[in-house]
């Protein structure tokens, strides 16, 4: 059986989607709970939409990847190099969905109304109201953001590492240059 | 296909690149977060602050750390629906939590007639378009803006060798903002009621009421009690005496207080909390307040929510007054914070509010 050399159109589009996105949010998140500014109510409105829009495209991207599986890393690549790479991806499947759902249940542990977009539409409560969850809720949304945070600057650097140095196919399959590999 | 080593060898231009992107993102990031830059206003900047003047005082709110939990109802009598389409402000009653405070992060100070004292709501209509408030009895803010907020408490923290604030050092605080004189005449002269349940409560920041049409009214509010009002003259030498009062008082009736809107004039100056409005403003007689049960904060409904000013219902939003924003994001560190200690026993103890004759305090 022959392997895709490439992710598919969708794969691609929904990575490249999804890593502005989740860059975006990472950013906003460190930058709203550090201030006490003018801006710090717009960015917590903001956060909440963005992070659940991640949450849906996470699941899509979930279900896309198990119906267009994705291409072969090169074959010399010791099994311990290809155990980080798979490691390294199912971890970040994690974090994308744990993060939007840690933040969502936070806010329900809290008492918090969850205002989804404007004010008129809530997101229902997942969790029960409990002070003692929500501030433990809290504390994971700020250890797994940074965990997530570290876990794409490693995976940048491997992306690179790939494409600048070992010149293979891996970031290529990622990008669009990689359409004329295509058989 | 031609193997390639595991690691070719590389120009250093190239590992540049490899190490260059990430870097760049990590400093963002650290950027973005504030640990390049420490003077940067925070909500643990807030707290620190705050902590700098009151001490620390594990599993207690940060600021209006003395309290005690309320209960109740507000009606709507939707003479406010004009200006808001909130549904907590047609006409209608709504379940109210609430809680009555000092100000000051010292969960154990005792009761003097010219602290401040507070009101904070949590309005709860079906839907879950929630309202909440924390309101004080000044009549202004002493203060314009978080930054200053934050320089007039860590002027007026106590200093070490004495134990109290350093005159010298609120003194600098107020050359520096003359602006604020006024402010801080108008506080130290209000006239001051006889405890909690005579009290008039303020919104001090402004908000904009939102219409039907969308058009944004700027408002501030105040509960204005119905009960009779006495002024604060000799009081029971007792270190809890405004809560002990407050809880007979709940105990004997329910105490009530009037919604009372007042719509901005053309003068006046909507995002500065530190400003009075004109006294001929438009005034709302939005609805009314009855609260009837009290309970501590050990297990009352009030300790597990924080009253953050800008949990505001569809139809009310905030005003560019930057206080509310510093107060949104501080509330829910100080919540976060809280809740992850454990609530000594309060100084407004299940006791004390339980029913005279109920409980007995503790069996032995
Ligand atoms: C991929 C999804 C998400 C990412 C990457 C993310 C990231 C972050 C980060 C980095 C912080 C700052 C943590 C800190 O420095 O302590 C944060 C805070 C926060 N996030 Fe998220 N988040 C996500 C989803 C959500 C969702 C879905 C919600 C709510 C529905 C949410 C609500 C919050 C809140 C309320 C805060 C605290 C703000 C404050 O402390 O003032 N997050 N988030
Ligand atoms: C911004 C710079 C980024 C670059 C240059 C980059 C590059 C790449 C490349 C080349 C691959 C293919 C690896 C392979 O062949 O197995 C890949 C896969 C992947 N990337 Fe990224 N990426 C970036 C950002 C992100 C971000 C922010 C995330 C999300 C947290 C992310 C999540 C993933 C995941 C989960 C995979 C596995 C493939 C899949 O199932 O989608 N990437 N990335
Ligand atoms: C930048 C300015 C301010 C800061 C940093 C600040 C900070 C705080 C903090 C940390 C709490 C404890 C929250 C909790 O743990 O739930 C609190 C409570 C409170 N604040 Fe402020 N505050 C500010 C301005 C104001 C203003 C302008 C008002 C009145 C209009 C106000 C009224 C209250 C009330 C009533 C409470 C008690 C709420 C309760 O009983 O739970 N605060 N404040």
């Amino acid at each position: 059986m022959i392997n895709a050399k490439s992710f598919s159109l969708p794969s691609r589009i929904l990575h490249w989607l999804m890593a502005v996105m989740i860059l975006i949010m990472l950013f906003i998140g460190v930058f709203m709970a550090s201030t006490a500014g003018p801006n710090y109510h717009r960015l917590v409105t903001l956060h909440r939409p963005l992070g659940i829009a991640i949450l849906v495209l996470a699941l899509v991207r979930l279900a896309n990847r198990l119906r267009s599986p994705p291409p072969a890393l090169p074959e010399e690549f010791p099994p311990i190099m290809k155990f980080g790479a798979k490691a390294s991806h199912v971890l970040l499947y994690a974090l994308m969905i744990a993060m939007p759902f840690v933040g969502w249940g936070m806010l329900s542990a809290g008492g918090y109304p969850i205002p989804l977009w404007g004010q008129s539409v809530l997101l229902p409560p997942i969790l029960p109201h409990d002070p003692a969850l929500w501030a433990a809720l809290r504390s994971a949304h700020t250890v797994l953001a940074f965990l997530l945070f570290g876990m794409v600057l490693l995976h940048v650097g491997a992306a690179l590492f790939h494409g600048l140095i070992r010149e293979d196919a891996v970031l290529r399959s990622m990008t669009w240059q990689a359409k004329a590999d295509r058989e | 296909m031609a193997t390639k080593p595991l690691v070719p060898s590389a120009s250093a231009l190239r590992w540049l690149g490899v190490v260059a992107a990430p870097t760049a993102l990590a400093l963002g990031f650290l950027w973005a977060g504030g640990w390049l830059t420490p003077h940067r206003l925070t909500q643990t900047s807030l707290l620190d602050a705050l902590r700098a003047v009151d001490g620390t005082h594990p599993g207690f709110r940060r600021n209006h750390a003395k309290g005690v939990c309320v209960t109740g109802w507000f009606e709507g009598n939707g003479n406010a629906a004009g200006l808001s389409m909130a549904s907590v402000l047609q006409s209608g009653r709504v379940p109210v939590v609430g809680r009555f405070a000092l100000a000051g992060g010292m969960p154990f100070q005792a009761d003097a007639p010219a602290k401040v004292r507070s009101m904070a709501l949590r309005l709860m209509p079906p839907g879950g378009q929630e309202w909440r408030m924390g309101i004080n009895d000044i009549p202004v803010f002493p203060v314009r803006t978080p930054q200053e907020f934050q320089d007039l408490q860590l002027a007026s923290r106590p200093d070490p060798a004495t134990g109290k604030p350093d005159p010298a050092r609120v003194q600098a605080f107020r050359a520096v903002h003359p602006w604020l004189q006024v402010a801080g005449a108008q506080i130290t002269h209000r006239p001051l009621s006889s405890g909690f349940a005579d009290d008039t409560y303020r919104s001090l920041d402004s908000f904009l009421f939102v219409g039907k049409d969308g058009t944004e009214t700027a408002v501030r509010w105040s509960m204005v009690p119905l009960q009779p009002v006495t002024p604060a003259d000799a009081h029971a030498d007792d270190h809890d005496y405004l809560f002990r009062q407050l809880i007979d008082d709940l105990h004997a009736h329910s105490l009530q207080w009037r919604l009372m809107v007042t719509v901005a004039g053309n003068h006046d100056v909507i995002d500065d909390p530190s400003q009075g409005w004109a006294e001929d403003d438009r005034q709302i007689d939005a609805g009314t307040l009855t609260l009837t049960t009290v309970e501590s904060e050990e297990s009352g409904s009030c300790t597990g929510i924080t009253f953050d000013p800008l949990v505001l219902p569809h139809g009310i939003a905030p005003s560019g007054d930057p206080i509310l924003q510093a107060r949104s994001a501080a509330y829910m560190r100080s919540f976060a914070a809280r809740s992850g200690e454990k609530l000594p026993v309060p100084a407004i103890t299940p006791t004390m509010t339980a029913a005279p004759g109920g409980a007995e305090g503790k069996k032995s």
